[in-house]
């Protein structure tokens, strides 16, 4: 190694890797997937690894993945909650890879909530 | 990308009750659930609560599992990783509230800890480099040999008022300059890393939780003090520790940040490490040189100093691995930052090694000043048992105790050299009424005796003489004559040794000496050991009124001392009674009596 760029290079990239590892402070955006046994059944684990990708592909900062437990709504699912500090939880339905890349792309970077995938419009 | 990360620790402690087959079970629990593209395992080094490992961190909910078995694991892969239900039965309780789980550094144990030279401890995979690059490893390296002359690297490390850890306190900054003032045709670093205090591990949990951050300061201090070349010295006791420092050293030397010209800089810089058999003497640093020099380690008379005539008669410096490890966060923190930890004179955080009787065991670190009782009540989590504190022991076989009326001393190197302690190492040992303090002496007295090299008279035959007076004394033989004879010959121990290990070696006598005084003379006059250790002072009898003669322990006697009929008081026959104790523990109506 020569320079102190190729040094930061290679932190920059291990970085991204450890994200999942960052302090969750309160500030963040927690995108949470449900995955009971409904869920799964209904495809929640790719729709959890599609924003995954997604997050890290964007180099997104400040966003925790997590999963949770039926949240009683077992028809709907897979379901995905998420929750901006200071903001009305968002509870988004029937959810697939692409609409997860959608999510992330509109809600999560842009900041506008998609309401034709969320609870609300389902249950109409 | 993982969506998951599993840290198991993989220290020493972790490791010894069974974490290795726990990551085994884990790794073959995920694949089976076609979870290995999702969740990563790590195995880290020490997170510090050794008392309830083995430990495992799941992010990214940061859920802390402790006591971990082997059985656990399916229920924790199924459950936690699969399908994101907290497995709450094996969560740190600490971290359990009513309706919430806390995060750990909310815990007590955590709260108060300020962690700078076990930052990377239990954060990070200490066997891949690029994880510890992640968290700003060799930037300190780089920022020194690109941004700073040698001069300006031994300023900043003066001015963080950072002073050695391994226990002699002296200013870490002022060692460098030494070294860097004698012109030679090579000079060394060396890592003292013969960690030997009984109940101390601070320095393998670093060496084994972030290797490279030793690796990157030993480079800088090369630097700083014109070394090119460098020995870590560890005991062969430590084999985890070898094996991720020869790991590190190996990775640095792939990324070119150990050998020639690192960053184009005109620095050359390697590094070799040296086993140590485990004499404890080899922790002092001029024994330890002769011992990495292919000879018997035994010191060797001061002046001349390390850095003028050190390893292979070159200009050396030789720092313990704790001040090593603070050296990067200081250079790229800045001076002011490390010097705003602290006390007036004694700047920075201090690992310490709890044992003993406490709750919590395991390693802290917290800010110098800090109080031995937060230490013990809060982050230690106080005595088991309901038990009350007596005193703690600092510095091991070279250090005093501190008493429960000076707990309130806020703990920093002058401090504790005030009360007649000192800082050593870090390891804390926590004694309760259940301790006798001429044993507790004792015990030390007796490593040391064993761990004497030999080469000088005052330490060789001078511990073992006043190892026999304390023997006299435990044996209620002694005489009050024989108490001040014993002072006699530890001030002429301490003054007349040829190291740091004779020198020091009667403190544990005089520690307790001066403050438990009256414990020595109950041994001497009243012939009583006030805490019911001493076992020649004991005896053990049977009160009648509570005996129910079920003749339990009259079964378990080991000896046959103890005589009675069924339903009928016994009697323990003091002649036959080796005081083993089998008896009283035996007894359920608690007629047993120790006197």
């Amino acid at each position: 190694m020569k320079t102190i760029e190729e040094l930061m290079a290679i932190r920059e990239s291990a970085k991204k890797k450890m994200t999942v590892r960052e302090d969750t402070g309160d500030d963040n955006i927690r995108v949470v997937v449900g995955m009971a046994t409904c869920g799964i059944a209904a495809g929640a684990r790719p729709v959890l690894n599609a924003f995954v990708d997604e997050i890290e592909k964007r180099g997104i900062k400040g966003v925790t993945v997590s999963q949770t437990g039926c949240i009683g709504m077992c028809q709907y699912e897979p379901i995905v909650e998420v929750l901006e500090p200071g903001k009305e939880k968002v509870t988004y339905v029937k959810m697939t890879p692409e609409k997860a890349v959608r999510v992330v792309n509109d809600h999560i970077v842009n900041g506008n909530p998609i309401v034709d995938y969320t609870v609300g419009v389902a249950t109409k | 990308m993982y969506r998951s990360h599993v840290l198991v620790c993989g220290g020493t402690g972790c490791t010894s009750s069974n974490s290795l087959a726990i990551i085994d079970a884990l790794e073959a629990e995920i694949a089976k659930k076609g979870l290995s593209e999702e969740v990563k395992v790590v195995r880290t080094g020490c997170f510090g609560l050794c008392a309830l490992g083995p430990i495992m961190i799941v992010y990214p909910e940061g859920s802390f599992y402790s006591q971990v078995k082997v059985s656990d694991v399916p229920e924790i892969v199924e459950e936690h990783l699969l399908k994101g239900r907290l497995v709450k039965r094996l969560l740190y309780d600490e971290t359990v509230t009513m309706d919430d789980v806390k995060s750990l550094q909310e815990t007590d144990f955590y709260k108060k800890q300020h962690r700078v030279a076990l930052r990377n401890c239990g954060v990070i995979d200490p066997e891949n480099i690029d994880e510890y690059i992640a968290f700003d490893g060799y930037m300190a390296l780089a920022k020194c040999l690109q941004e700073y002359t040698p001069e300006q690297v031994i300023q900043i490390v003066k001015d963080s008022g950072l002073r050695g850890r391994g226990g002699g306190g002296f200013p870490t900054g002022l060692k460098w300059s030494f070294t860097a003032a004698n012109q030679a045709d090579q000079k060394y670093v060396v890592c003292n890393a013969d960690e030997g205090d009984p109940g101390a591990f601070m320095d393998r949990s670093v060496l084994e939780g972030d290797p490279h951050c030793i690796v990157e300061a030993m480079a800088i201090c090369g630097y700083a003090t014109g070394a090119t070349e460098g020995y870590i010295y560890v005991r062969a006791e430590y084999p985890i520790a070898v094996k991720r420092l020869k790991i590190a050293i190996k990775q640095a030397r792939e990324y070119g940040l150990l050998g020639k010209n690192i960053f184009d800089s005109g620095f050359d810089f390697d590094l070799h490490v040296r086993l140590g058999a485990g004499a404890f003497v080899c922790g002092e640093e001029t024994a330890l040189m002769t011992s990495i020099e292919g000879n018997r380690g035994e010191p060797r008379p001061r002046p001349p100093y390390p850095a003028v005539k050190g390893l292979f008669q070159k200009p050396t410096t030789e720092n313990n691995v704790e001040t090593f490890a603070n050296i990067p966060q200081i250079i790229l923190k800045g001076a002011d930052w490390f010097a705003s930890m602290g006390t007036e004179k004694s700047k920075g955080t201090k690992v310490f090694a709890l044992g003993g009787k406490i709750k919590n065991t395991g390693l802290v670190e917290i800010p110098m000043g800090t109080t031995l009782r937060e230490i013990i009540e809060e982050i230690g989590g106080g005595i088991p048992n309901g038990k009350k504190f007596k005193a703690a022991q600092t510095g091991g076989p070279s250090g005093g105790c501190i008493p429960a009326s000076l707990m309130d001393t806020p703990i920093d190197y002058d401090n504790l050299t005030a009360i007649g302690c000192m800082m050593g190492s870090g390891g804390l040992i926590v004694m309760d009424e259940d301790n006798c303090m001429v044993d507790i002496a004792k015990f030390f007295l007796n490593f040391t005796v064993d761990e004497s090299c030999g080469k000088c008279t005052p330490c060789r035959v001078g511990t073992k003489r006043l190892l026999e007076m304390l023997d006299k004394i435990t044996d209620g033989k002694a005489t009050m004559e024989d108490l001040d004879r014993l002072e006699d010959l530890c001030n002429y121990i301490k003054a007349n040794s040829l190291c740091g290990l004779g020198q020091t070696a009667p403190n544990p006598v005089l520690a307790t000496l001066k403050f438990f005084r009256e414990e020595y003379v109950a041994h001497i006059q009243d012939k009583k050991c006030p805490a019911g250790v001493c076992k020649a002072l004991l005896s053990y009898s049977i009160d009648p009124d509570k005996c129910r003669g079920c003749t339990a322990c009259a079964r378990k006697c080991p000896v046959g001392a103890i005589e009675g009929k069924v339903k009928e008081a016994h009697a323990i026959n003091t002649d036959k009674c080796i005081k083993c104790g089998v008896c009283m523990s035996t007894c359920k109506f608690g007629a047993v009596v120790k006197k």
